[in-house]
C-alpha cells in the first residue's frame, strides 16, 4: 500500500511541476528574462520546477557519494542537469536553464511510466497465476465448514460446489461434475469428473456438486507447486541476461570517464570551447543510462514465461526459456510421451464366414476373468454385455493365452504359441501390435491387434517441429524395434532407437549432446515418471502431464501441464519469440543510444539535451512497451 | 538457510543486480536474487550466518536503494 502512495505523491508533484515550468516558458515573450538581470531571474525562476520535480533525484544521487555508490542515473541526471543550469556562469554560452528544468521534469515522467509499465505486467502475470483457492467446504461431523485451505488434513472430505475453485488435489468419491482445468493447463475443453477420479486443486468445478477425500495437505498440492515454481522462475537467470547486468556494471563508469575526458580534453588542448564540451558531456551523460536495457530484458523473460504458463507451459527459469529457442534436437520417450500408453484393441481381423463382432464377443467373454491390461483393452472395446453365465471352465495358460468354455463353444484367445500347441493355423497380421488369435472348437475364426495408440496430436506435433526448423527428432524407446519402426514412419520422426534401457537412454542423449555442435541445445521429452535422469541430463528437459505428477515438475525443465506433445512447438515459439524481442530491444537501445553519443561529441555537436531526454527515457519506454509484448504471446 | 523477504518500494533493475553483486560477496553467503519485478529478495546463507548477512544485507540495500524497505 505504502507504495501505491508513494506514486501518487510522486504523480501529483510532477504534474504541478510540469504547470510550473509550462508558464514559465509562456512567459518568455513577455519579456521578463531580457532586462538587465534577466537572465539571473530567468535562473531563479526555472530553479522552481526544476527542485520542485527533481529534489528526490538529487537526494539520491547525494545519498550515493555518501555511501560510495555514485554510478547510478540518479547521479548522471544531477550532474546533467545541475551542469545545464551552471551554464549561466559561463558568459559566452547559451543559457540552458529551460533545458536543465526539462531534462529532470521527463527524466520524472519517463520513470512515472516506466513503473506504470513494470506494475502493469506484473499485475497481469499475477492475474494469470490466480489460482490460488481462498477458501474449503470442509465436511466435518456431516456438516460443512468454510475453512482456509491450508487447515484441511489429508483424508479429510471436502465439497467443492458448482462454480468454485477446486481447494485441494483431491479424490471424488460422491457426485459428477465438468471441471474447467484452463488456468493449469490452458486447455479450454472441460474433464469429465466421476467418482474414483482424482481432480486437481486450481480446476474451477463446473456443473454439480462433488464430495472428495483430500489426498495431499495444501503445502503440497498441485497450486501451490505452481505458483512457487512461477514465482521463482525469473531467479534462473538467462546468459542474456547476467550478459546485460555485466555489462551495465562496466558501461556506467566508462561512459562517465569518457563524458570527463571530452569536457576536458578539448578545451584544454585549446581545440573547442568550454561550453560546447561541457554540453556535449553532459548529452553524453543522460543518454548513457543502461536503465532500458536492464529493465526490458528481464521484463521480457517475466512476460515470456508469464505466457508460457497461461498455454499451461511452465518454464521454471529463463535460462530454460533461452536454451529452448536454440533446441535444434528434440528427443521423444515413446510410451506416455507420443502414445498414450494404455492399449486398444485397433483391428478385428476375422476370417470371412466369421461376424467380427461375434470374435470380440467370445475373447471378452474367455477373457472375462482376467486383469491384464491387454485383456482389459478387449474387454473395453466389446460393446455388448458380458454374461458371466454362459463362460466355464476357463484356463489360464500362462505366457500363451486362455481357454474358456463359452456358450458351451471350447474358445482359445491367445498368441502364436498357444495356437502352435493346438495345431490351429492361423494368419499372420500387417498391423503391429500384440496378436491376439481367437479360435472356436478347433477352428480358426481370426484375430485381434492390441496396441498403444499414438496421441490424437503427436503427428501435428512432430509436423510443427519440422515446420519450426528443427533439424533433427529422435525416438527413443524400450518397445520391439518392430513397433518403433512403424510409430517412427507414422509420425515423420527422422531416426529411432528401440529396445532400450533407461541407462541406454542416457547415454544416446550424452552423445547426441556431445556431437551437436557449439550453441545447438538437445531437449528430451518424457512422461516424467521413468525418465528423471534423461530430463536431468538434457539441455531442455520436458516433461509431460505434470498434473499429478511432483517427479516430472521436480526433474524437468519445462513441465506441460496436459498430455499434449504439441505444445513442445508452441513452448518453442514462445521462446524464440522472447528471444527476439530481447534482442530487438538490445540493439534498438544500444543503437540509439551511440547515435545520439556520436552526434553529441564537440566536433559536430548536433545532439540536444532533448534528444539526450529521448535518448533515455524514451528508449526505456520504447523498449519496457515492446517487452509488454511478450505476456501477449500466449495467443495463437 | 535460505529465506525469501519482501520488498516494499520500487527498485530500479540496475540497482538490484548492483545490490545483488555486493550481498554475493558478504562472508557465509551462497547464492542471493534480488527480484525487482516480483519485490522478492531471496537469500541463502550458511546457518550460522544467516543473521549477520542479513543485517549486512539490508544495510546495503539502504547504501543503494534507500526507497525501497526489506520486511525482513
Amino acid at each position: 500500500m505504502a507504495k501505491k502512495n508513494r506514486r501518487k505523491r510522486k504523480q501529483r508533484r510532477i504534474v504541478i511541476a510540469l504547470i510550473v515550468f509550462a508558464t514559465l516558458e509562456l512567459l518568455q515573450p513577455t519579456g521578463v528574462y531580457s532586462g538587465s538581470y534577466g537572465l539571473w531571474i530567468e535562473f531563479a525562476a526555472f530553479l522552481v520546477p526544476y527542485l520542485l520535480a527533481g529534489y528526490d533525484v538529487l537526494a539520491k544521487a547525494w545519498h550515493g557519494i555518501i555511501h560510495r555508490q555514485p554510478f547510478d542515473e540518479n547521479l548522471l541526471m544531477s550532474i546533467a542537469t545541475i551542469g545545464a543550469f551552471a551554464l549561466v556562469f559561463f558568459p559566452e554560452s547559451e543559457p540552458h536553464m529551460a533545458e536543465g528544468a526539462a531534462v529532470m521534469l521527463f527524466y520524472q515522467v519517463g520513470t512515472l511510466f516506466e513503473d506504470y509499465a513494470v506494475g502493469r505486467t506484473r499485475r497481469s502475470i499475477s492475474a494469470m497465476m490466480d489460482i490460488a483457492p481462498d477458501h474449503a467446504n470442509l465436511l466435518r461431523d456431516g456438516e460443512l465448514a468454510v475453512v482456509d485451505p491450508s487447515e484441511v488434513k489429508q483424508g479429510e472430505r471436502i465439497v467443492v460446489k458448482p462454480g468454485e475453485r477446486i481447494p485441494l488435489d483431491a479424490l471424488v468419491v460422491e457426485g459428477e461434475s465438468q471441471v474447467d482445468t484452463a488456468a493449469l493447463t490452458g486447455e479450454s475443453v472441460p474433464r469429465a469428473v466421476e467418482p474414483g477420479v482424482e481432480v486437481v486443486s486450481g480446476c474451477i468445478n463446473l456443473t454439480g456438486a462433488i464430495t472428495a477425500e483430500v489426498i495431499k495437505p495444501y503445502g503440497e498440492s498441485t497450486v501451490q507447486r505452481i505458483l512457487e515454481l512461477v514465482e521463482n522462475a525469473s531467479e534462473k537467470k538467462a546468459r542474456t541476461e547476467a550478459f546485460i547486468t555485466r555489462f551495465a556494471r562496466y558501461y556506467t563508469p566508462i561512459v562517465v570517464l569518457s563524458a570527463l575526458a571530452i569536457a576536458l580534453v578539448p578545451p584544454l588542448a585549446g581545440a573547442a570551447s568550454w561550453s560546447g564540451c561541457v554540453m556535449s558531456a553532459l548529452i553524453f551523460l543522460v543518454v548513457s543510462c543502461p536503465c532500458a536495457l536492464v529493465i526490458s530484458v528481464p521484463l521480457s523473460f517475466f512476460g515470456g514465461i508469464g505466457a508460457a504458463s497461461r498455454a499451461g507451459i511452465l518454464v521454471k527459469g529463463s535460462s530454460y526459456l533461452e536454451n529452448l529457442s536454440h533446441v535444434e534436437t528434440v528427443v521423444f520417450d515413446k510410451t506416455g510421451t507420443l502414445t498414450d500408453g494404455t492399449f486398444r484393441v485397433v483391428a478385428v481381423h476375422a476370417e470371412e464366414a466369421y461376424d467380427p463382432d461375434l470374435l470380440l464377443s467370445y475373447a471378452a467373454h474367455a477373457e472375462a476373468f482376467s486383469n491384464h491390461p491387454i485383456a482389459l483393452s478387449v474387454k473395453e472395446s466389446y460393446s455388448g454385455v458380458i454374461d458371466q453365465e454362459q463362460i466355464d471352465h476357463v484356463e489360464e495358460r500362462g505366457g500363451k493365452g486362455v481357454s474358456a468354455h463359452v456358450r458351451s463353444h471350447t474358445v482359445l484367445v491367445g498368441n502364436d504359441r498357444l495356437m502352435n500347441d493346438a495345431g490351429i493355423i492361423y494368419r499372420t497380421c500387417e498391423v503391429v501390435g500384440t496378436i491376439l488369435h481367437v479360435a472356436v472348437d478347433g477352428e480358426y475364426c481370426g484375430h485381434i491387434v492390441i496396441a498403444d495408440v499414438l496421441k490424437k496430436d503427436a503427428k501435428q506435433a512432430i509436423d510443427d517441429l519440422h515446420a519450426a526448423g528443427i533439424r533433427r527428432t529422435v525416438m527413443l524407446t524400450g518397445d520391439h524395434e518392430r513397433v518403433a519402426a512403424a510409430v517412427a514412419r507414422e509420425l515423420g520422426i527422422d531416426e529411432y532407437h528401440a529396445q532400450l534401457l533407461p541407462q541406454d537412454k542416457v547415454s544416446y542423449v550424452e552423445d547426441l549432446i556431445s556431437a551437436a555442435s557449439g550453441k545447438d541445445k538437445l531437449a528430451f521429452v518424457g512422461d516424467g515418471i521413468n525418465d528423471a535422469p534423461v530430463l536431468m541430463r538434457a539441455d531442455v528437459g520436458i516433461a509431460m502431464g505434470a498434473l499429478g505428477s511432483d517427479a516430472a515438475i521436480e526433474a524437468a525443465d519445462v513441465v506441460l501441464m496436459d498430455d499434449k506433445p504439441s505444445n513442445i512447438a508452441q513452448a518453442m515459439r514462445i521462446s524464440r519469440k522472447t528471444m527476439g524481442i530481447v534482442w530487438q530491444n538490445i540493439v534498438f537501445a544500444l543503437t540509439v543510444k551511440i547515435v545520439i553519443m556520436i552526434l553529441a561529441l564537440p566536433f559536430i555537436g548536433i545532439a540536444t539535451m532533448w534528444l539526450a531526454v529521448f535518448g533515455d527515457v524514451g528508449v526505456s519506454v520504447i523498449a519496457i512497451l515492446n517487452a509488454m509484448r511478450c505476456l501477449a504471446l500466449a495467443k495463437r | 538457510m535460505r529465506k525469501v523477504i519482501k520488498l516494499d518500494g520500487d527498485i530500479c533493475a540496475n540497482c538490484a543486480a548492483k545490490i545483488e553483486d555486493k550481498i554475493g560477496k558478504l562472508d557465509g553467503v551462497n547464492s542471493v536474487s534480488v527480484n525487482a519485478l516480483t519485490y522478492k529478495f531471496t537469500l541463502d546463507a550458511s546457518d550460522d550466518k544467516f543473521e549477520d548477512a542479513l543485517k549486512r544485507s539490508i544495510k546495503i540495500f539502504d547504501d543503494i536503494e534507500p526507497d525501497c524497505e526489506v520486511l525482513a
